[in-house]
């Protein structure tokens, strides 16, 4: 008896570190934003709602191969969220931050109510299903690998790109000081512009992962945007390792403790987890 | 190489800079002194486009460069530095010249060659350009040190030096004087070089612009600027021996 619910447990915190590297990925955008153009995109799991249903169009509608439908919502989020910081963030850079959350949060419903207009209600999938993967008596999703396989190279990329490039160093120099890059010849609005299609990217990827296990509505964004949220408050706000591990961490109370419990139970007991983590560390887990 | 000519800066009913004008050749190291508050910084600001001018005109290599953006003006071939340094400290020493080598040119060299410049510029310092050298190891002089070096980087024609010595001892003072110097000399970059304490900078400056409530007061070699009566009050109590003492160790 006592083995059967190990295997149980071990199985909860295999899939609990698949939810991680995916709740990683979509909180590394947001903390990347965050970062260096100092503004919180509210907005954020709405990118990700826009990503979801281009892949769906370009997908099930136009009949495209799902890759390159994928690519092409990658690439539409991106340029969304280049037009956002063109169109919305920079005429109210200099603005209090209440501004920005405000102007950000208008966002979020305008891409509700816009999706709901063109898209109806009415729940949509790719229709698309995986075999779960078993290895002996354990069971996973094949989607949540993967998710947490590109999870992963995502990181890595960034990290890459931010390390190795020169404009990755200029987005790492700007969050530090953006007043002083035109010395070095840097416009500043030239890089928040190329990190925000960035940060679209990301959120354009993370859309590419979530289609494949979740259906398509116009509120989806509900469902991951405070969670990311809170899992970058958690690890520091811009702290992109801090994110990354915190990530992990509240995957972990969610699995476990819905295994322990119930399902819903394991948001709960994470959400709890959080408000107490306020309390002791407000900054976050990882200050910036 | 610059000239300026009736350059007025108000900020609100301030006025900070008040139709100021002089020219620079090219080569020269020009010291643009005077006490805290004289509009030296704004000065400054006007030039490298941090600031755009209530009135008057900025010519540099015959161009009009008066209200162009900053990032711009260091295209053209304007650096400068800022009195309090203000490093990326999050990224190495190579990091930050190379960035400021690699975007702040005209023409965008290579990688390889904005790395090797910025190796050079760090060189030409005295500072370390291993890739692990960080920021957080060095002083009140090495960070100058690395502020210069980012200027550079950028291979300017022009470069505006807010140096501000306070904060550093006598020998290095001494040293930082010997480095504009010697940046002149090797790399024929000419140099403006704002400073409120006279005495060391009168040892290499070739030309003196004095300011005082936003006015040029003086202008000259540092001899004649040095005993101008006007100048002689503006600094009276304050280093005037030093500054007699600095012109007199020039000569010899």
């Amino acid at each position: 008896m006592s083995e059967v619910f190990d295997i149980f447990l071990l199985e909860s915190v295999l899939n609990g570190l698949l939810l991680g590297g995916l709740l990683a990925l979509l909180s590394l955008g947001l903390n990347l934003i965050f970062g260096v153009i100092d503004v919180v995109w509210i907005c954020y799991a709405e990118l990700i709602m826009v990503g979801m249903y281009a892949v769906y169009y370009f997908h099930v509608v136009f009949g495209w191969p799902l890759l390159l439908a994928m690519l092409m919502g990658i690439l539409i989020v991106a340029m969304a969220g280049a037009a956002l910081h063109y169109f919305v963030i920079r005429p109210v850079l200099a603005a209090e931050p209440i501004n920005q959350l405000l102007v950000t949060g208008g966002v979020l419903f305008f891409l509700q109510a816009a999706a709901t207009l063109a898209f109806g209600i009415e729940f949509k999938n790719l229709g698309v299903t995986f075999p779960p993967i078993v290895v002996g008596d354990i069971s996973f999703s094949m989607p949540r690998l993967i998710a947490f396989v590109t999870a992963l190279a995502g990181m890595l990329g960034m990290y890459l790109f931010l390390t190795r490039t020169y404009i990755g160093t200029a987005i790492r120099a700007i969050s530090q000081d953006r007043t002083i890059m035109p010395l070095m010849g840097v416009n500043p609005n030239r890089i928040f512009l190329v990190t925000s299609a960035l940060g679209g990217g990301l959120a354009g990827l993370g859309a590419c992962l979530l289609v494949l296990q979740y259906d398509i509505h116009p509120a989806i964004g509900l469902s991951f945007g405070p969670i990311t949220f809170l899992i970058c408050v958690l690890g520091g706000l811009g702290n992109m390792v801090g994110g990354f591990i915190a990530a992990f961490i509240f995957a972990q109370f969610i699995s476990v403790g819905g295994f322990f419990f119930a399902i819903e139970w394991g948001y709960v007991i994470a959400f709890l987890f959080f408000i107490g983590m306020m309390f002791w560390r407000p900054q976050g887990l990882f200050t910036k | 190489m610059l000239s300026v000519n009736g350059l007025s800066k108000t900020f609100g009913g301030f006025t900070a800079v008040n139709r100021i004008s002089f020219e620079l050749a090219e080569g020269e190291i020009l010291g643009l002194i005077g006490p805290n508050g004289s509009g030296k910084s704004t000065t400054f600001n006007l030039i490298a486009g941090a600031l755009a001018p209530s009135e008057g005109s900025i010519r540099f290599l015959g161009r009009e460069v008066a209200g162009t953006h900053a990032s711009k003006v260091a295209h053209l071939g304007i650096a400068r530095t800022y009195q309090i340094p203000r490093p990326f400290r999050k990224l190495s020493l190579m990091e930050n010249v190379a960035l400021a080598a690699y975007y702040g040119q005209a023409e965008r060299p290579t990688r390889e060659r904005a790395w090797a410049q910025a190796k050079e510029a760090l060189a030409l310092v005295n500072l370390p350009s291993e890739e692990s050298a960080r920021v957080d190891g060095l002083g009140a002089a090495g960070l100058k040190k690395l502020e210069l070096a980012r200027a550079l980087a950028t291979q300017p024609k022009l470069l505006l030096a807010d140096e501000s010595l306070g904060g550093l001892d006598e020998s290095e003072m001494n040293q930082a004087a010997d480095m504009l110097a010697m940046i002149r000399d090797k790399r024929g970059v000419t140099i403006i070089w704002v400073e409120h304490i006279m005495g060391v900078l009168m040892r290499v400056v070739d030309r003196c612009v004095v300011l005082d409530h936003g006015e040029v007061i003086a202008e000259g070699k540092p001899e004649s600027v040095a005993h101008d009566p006007k100048v002689v009050e503006v600094y009276l109590g304050t280093d005037a021996d030093e500054v007699q003492r600095a012109v007199a160790g020039r000569a010899a």
